[in-house]
């Protein structure tokens, strides 16, 4: 989708999934030139702390490749188990749906974008 | 033994029936647990004698374990009756004579048969163990059925206090009261995430006014609460903080980190137009003392979009 990568977890997680899931975006990340990520979890029931680590971490490498990424979708028995398990997932952005998400996206790259420009 | 004893049960329900029921029957209605008010005669014969058919069924059997499978219709009208019961106010007591009550006829019935003597007493005794038994479970299933009323009401109590409101499209509004304990906060983020899911909103504001304490147990759960709402995109507004809270706050030392706090809900209300890129304004001037009567001041026709 244009500049941005959008992932939709489809079936369970598990942690080899996860792994090379880590390892397809960073590369994609870097083969396209993605200014933003998607990662659409609303099909996704059960969460555990690694995979709950794993998003801060995909955030969080996405970063330094110079990409936001915002986490959409999440159910509320997820986001309560996240939240059990103590990880809030303070560095990853969230909204509420693949649209929300994007315009936060949209948002979050022009203002960057704006940045960028102020300091040259 | 038992069973010798057990067979002459089963001859006495069955010899003279009708008079057995009468006799319960009035030994339920003169007993002083008898409720005029809540029961009548009509209703008691036609449970006692849905009881007693029951019981001749299961004394048939031979089995003096209540426990087993030939008595389950003895159990399940025994269950059904003290749940009733237990609904309509009757005491455990009021509700074990309904059995206790079926002693008397059947000992009469029973010395008769078996004539004095110490011999007599061993046959009363297995009937009576067995009576007791059926009492004490109605007295079981009493408390079982009252168990589940208060279990239901705590329930309701608690889905009754937690409702999320609508104060503006995308704008959640949570009004707690009350003590916030565990499970209560449990309740309180799955509703408020539902309704996040349902609505689409993207602001909530927890409003606190009405929590008497906090402490740090419960400012673990807000944030807790606060946490999950942001998970799901949602952003999180504390308001009604009083000052003696804002100082417990401060000295319990409670990080309330990122999360926006306000003093009051009109203020965290500002904040969530502003959020949403709306604004109040009037749209005329203020209406003169005598308009005031007016049919409706439509208060929500000042808000308009920015």
């Amino acid at each position: 989708m244009g500049e941005y990568l959008l992932v939709t977890i489809q079936v369970d997680m598990h942690d080899r999934l996860a792994m090379s899931l880590q390892d397809d975006l960073t590369s994609k990340i870097v083969s396209v030139h993605a200014r933003g990520v998607l990662i659409d979890i609303s099909a996704l029931e059960m969460v555990d702390s690694f995979i709950g680590r794993m998003f801060g971490d995909i955030a969080a490498m996405s970063r330094v490749l110079d990409a936001e990424t915002v986490v959409v979708g999440m159910r509320p028995a997820v986001a309560i188990t996240l939240v059990e398990l103590g990880l809030s997932l303070t560095g990853v952005r969230t909204a509420l749906n693949i649209e929300r998400g994007m315009e936060l996206l949209r948002n979050l790259t022009e203002s960057r974008g704006d940045d960028a420009g102020s300091t040259r | 033994m038992a069973n010798d004893s057990m067979a002459l049960l089963n001859d006495i329900l069955h010899k003279d029936e009708g008079a057995l029921l009468q006799n319960w029957v009035d030994t339920q209605v003169n007993s002083p647990n008898f409720r005029p008010d809540r029961t009548n005669r009509q209703e008691l014969t036609d449970h006692s004698r849905r009881f007693l058919a029951l019981l001749r069924e299961a004394v048939k059997a031979g089995d003096s374990d209540i426990m087993a499978s030939s008595w389950t219709g003895v159990r399940e009208m025994l269950d059904e009756l003290s749940v009733n019961r237990a609904q309509q106010g009757f005491s455990p007591s009021e509700t074990a004579t309904f059995v206790f009550s079926l002693k008397q006829p059947v000992f009469d019935r029973l010395k008769n048969a078996a004539g004095s003597g110490v011999e007599a007493l061993s046959w009363l005794w297995p009937t009576n163990l067995l009576l007791d038994r059926l009492g004490l479970y109605t007295t079981e299933v009493f408390q079982r059925g009252r168990e589940r009323v208060i279990i239901r009401q705590q329930q309701e109590l608690m889905e009754l206090s937690t409702p999320v409101v609508t104060l503006w499209e995308g704008v959640l509004a949570l009004p707690l009261i009350g003590t916030l304990d565990s499970a209560r906060t449990q309740v309180v983020m799955e509703s408020l995430l539902q309704r996040i899911v349902d609505s689409g909103a993207s602001i909530a504001i927890i409003d606190i006014t009405g929590v008497p304490t906090v402490d740090t147990v419960t400012a673990q759960h807000l944030l807790k609460t606060v946490a999950a709402a942001r998970l799901m995109g949602a952003d999180c507004i504390i308001s009604g903080i009083r000052p003696q809270i804002a100082q417990t706050i401060v000295h319990l030392g409670v990080d309330l980190g990122t999360v926006i706090t306000k003093a009051t809900l009109a203020d965290a209300f500002a904040i969530a137009m502003k959020r949403l890129g709306l604004a109040v304004h009037k749209t005329q001037a203020a209406p003169r003392r005598r308009d005031e009567s007016a049919p409706d001041a439509r208060p929500s026709d000042d808000r308009r979009e920015a």
